[in-house]
């Protein structure tokens, strides 16, 4: 394992919905470590995105309180003006976002989407920034690479454009990359390319990768660790295999007894009870998932749950990990075998 | 990008033809022709006499005969006599139309430096106070009618302050081509050009403010921040860019509009164009100049509608056809 890129101490992202302000991310700490592919799992609503947004700093200044620590290349990305961000973002950080059909301007010319962070980061002559995205393009599997250069978004379809949108994150060859749900808008067959495409990558690169995703499968096929989140917190952090092979905390133990299998003995599809509150309708005290396994008597609970490391490298929120089980009449749970 | 522009020049000549057609059509069929407009009211004319002027006049045959000599002799730069001045329909308009255009143009970069900064002001920082005043103003300006307005402004400043002539297009004791000739046209524009500027940025300001509130929410936004582009270009290059489209798109009409919609501030600073010209003949029946400036306005929304399609082929791609 190589340097710690970014750490992350006791992230809280708030928005400010009327008066108040409301966690969206809560308590949040992690490391991501160079060539090291770090997968955040969790429902929609879970705070994933908003965890991404908050390192990268895009959220609405307005409107959002940023408390804790980002740590990145020995700052705190959280006090660094706008300025001195701009410094950071697309130079050393690269984001992919989940949908290519709007994340590129319809305006400007491929070549030029790339070129535009070259040209605040780099110091480069008009030729060898152009040199520079056509290499960039073959890097992402975009063949005819001259003419894609000068044609518009509109003329590219999904696939492609994700590979432009690849592109841009990878210009100025980041560190950090964030990737969120960069598959998710698109069709199965091109997801698969697309994430072949991430592996090829991540194995050229020694850039650390968070990849945000609701798809355990990608996460079983490239994550290194696994962050699960639920309700804003990270409720368990493990390796990949161990957290396949030993999920603990409950809500982990669900999202995967969800995966439909085609194991003889389940023939229903195993459905966590109830939905994730929203922002305001959130109980902020006691453990953030017991309203979902009401079966579970409260004194399993801790009053406020912390992070235990229960393994090495194993941390789990909460206590009610040790005697959870399914409800009465649930078949029998999946072993997840990753090797 | 030139075979676009050509194909669409080649578009307008049946457009215009139609257009001709129609306002050849419908200006016969107003009630009364030339000849009731010059002699109406009059106890010499002698109705024998009438029907024998009409006869050589050519107003007794049939209409496509007529449309025929009209369009004919339109296209050579002959509009014909105007029954009422007695005097060439050309030589008639051509000062006019050069005022006009000169309001018109004028009106339209005033309205175009006013609105773009407060646009872009009022949707960069919305729900901002400086918002909140420029959305009065807006308001305020969509429910003022524009000849109080012009009136108010005559009178303030025309009248009681005295800083700017109110009558005219320029001073008729300056010399034609002289310096003071020049600067004598600019003072008389400004007061009917703020009239009409003023009051005429709503569309402008609401389209472009609303347009950034909305673009500025857009995924490639983001994207541009991630890539780390100083907040002042995402403006320009990313937001500013894809919101004045719908004002690009607008501009054709926006030059229409002005030519035909100056009747008011016309008449009220007496300012000799078009507009003004057109309320006089329609109301003595003046048939010749009426389907002269019929035909001239709906030639200007052609002409607008085709500038508006190249300037947006030109800013976006994605309508652009090879």
């Amino acid at each position: 394992m190589g340097n710690t890129v970014l750490e992350i101490e006791n992230l809280r992202t708030s928005f400010s919905i009327g008066e108040k302000y409301y966690p969206a991310v809560d308590d949040v700490s992690l490391k991501v470590h160079e060539n090291e592919v770090l997968a955040i799992v969790g429902e929609s609503g879970c705070g994933k995105s908003a965890l991404a947004l908050s390192i990268i700093g895009l959220h609405e200044q307005r409107t959002t309180r940023l408390e804790g620590q980002v740590n990145f290349k020995g700052q705190n990305l959280l006090k660094l003006s706008r300025k001195r961000l701009n410094k950071i973002r697309g130079k050393e950080m690269g984001m992919i976002f989940q949908d290519p059909m709007t994340a590129l301007n319809p305006l400007a010319a491929i070549g030029a989407q790339i070129e535009e962070p070259m040209k605040y980061h780099l110091k480069l002559s008009a030729a060898d920034m152009k040199k520079r995205t056509l290499e960039l393009l073959r890097r992402v599997g975009i063949k005819n690479e001259n003419r894609i250069y000068s044609q518009y978004p509109h003329e590219l379809s999904g696939g492609m454009r994700q590979r432009v949108v690849i592109a841009i994150a990878l210009a100025c060859d980041p560190v950090l990359l964030l990737a969120d749900e960069p598959t998710t808008a698109l069709d199965v067959t091109i997801q698969a390319q697309i994430m072949d495409l991430m592996k090829e990558l991540q194995a050229q690169m020694k850039t650390g990768i968070i990849l945000i995703t609701h798809d355990l499968g990608v996460v079983a096929e490239m994550a290194d660790k696994v962050a699960v989140m639920y309700a804003g917190q990270i409720v368990e952090l493990a390796e990949v295999n161990e957290l396949f092979n030993h999920p603990m905390h409950p809500y982990t133990r669900s999202l995967l007894n969800s995966i439909p299998s085609n194991m003889p003995n389940k023939d229903k599809l195993h459905v966590i009870q109830g939905i994730v509150p929203t922002l305001q309708k959130l109980e902020r005290t006691g453990c953030r998932f017991a309203p979902r396994i009401p079966w579970i008597p409260a004194s399993e609970h801790e009053e406020n749950p912390i992070i235990h490391e229960v393994k090495p490298n194993h941390f789990v929120r909460c206590t009610c990990y040790k005697n959870f089980h399914f409800e009465e009449g649930e078949l029998g749970e999946d072993d997840h075998v990753l090797t | 990008m030139i075979t676009f522009i050509i194909r669409r020049i080649l578009v307008m000549i049946p457009q215009l033809l139609l257009l001709s057609i129609i306002i050849f059509l419908l200006a016969k069929a107003m009630p009364g022709d030339a000849i009731t407009g010059a002699f109406q009211g009059n106890p010499d004319a002698d109705a024998n006499h009438l029907e024998e002027i009409k006869e050589k006049m050519g107003l007794n045959d049939p209409w496509y005969q007529q449309y025929g000599r009209w369009l004919g002799n339109f296209v050579q730069g002959d509009m014909g006599m105007s029954y009422v001045h007695k005097q060439k329909v050309s030589s008639l308009l051509a000062g006019r139309l050069g005022n006009t255009l000169l309001l018109s143009i004028a009106t339209m970069i005033t309205i175009y430096l006013i609105s773009i900064p407060l646009g872009i002001i009022a949707g960069r920082w919305h729900n901002s106070w400086a918002d909140k005043l420029v959305v009065t103003y807006n308001y305020v300006a969509l429910a003022t009618p524009v000849f109080v307005f012009a009136l108010i402004m005559l009178f303030i400043f025309g009248f009681s302050l005295g800083w700017f002539p109110i009558t005219g297009s320029v001073d008729i004791r300056a010399e034609n081509g002289s310096w003071e000739y020049y600067i004598s046209k600019a003072k008389h524009l400004v007061l009917p050009t703020l009239s009409g500027a003023i009051i005429g940025t709503v569309g402008t300001i609401q389209y472009l403010r609303n347009d950034i509130i909305d673009t500025k929410l857009k995924d490639f936004v983001k994207t541009a921040r991630a890539k780390g582009v100083p907040e002042g270009r995402v403006y320009t290059r990313h937001i500013l860019r894809n919101s004045i489209l719908p004002i690009a798109a607008f501009l054709g009409y926006e030059i229409t509009l002005l030519i035909t919609g100056s009747v008011f501030i016309e008449s009220i600073y007496s300012y000799p164009g078009l507009g003004k010209l057109f309320i006089e003949s329609i109301s003595t029946r003046d048939f010749t100049v009426v389907s002269a400036l019929v035909m001239i306005s709906g030639a200007a929304v052609i002409v607008g509608t085709m500038l508006s399609d190249i300037i947006l082929s030109i800013v976006d791609p994605r309508i652009r056809i090879d």
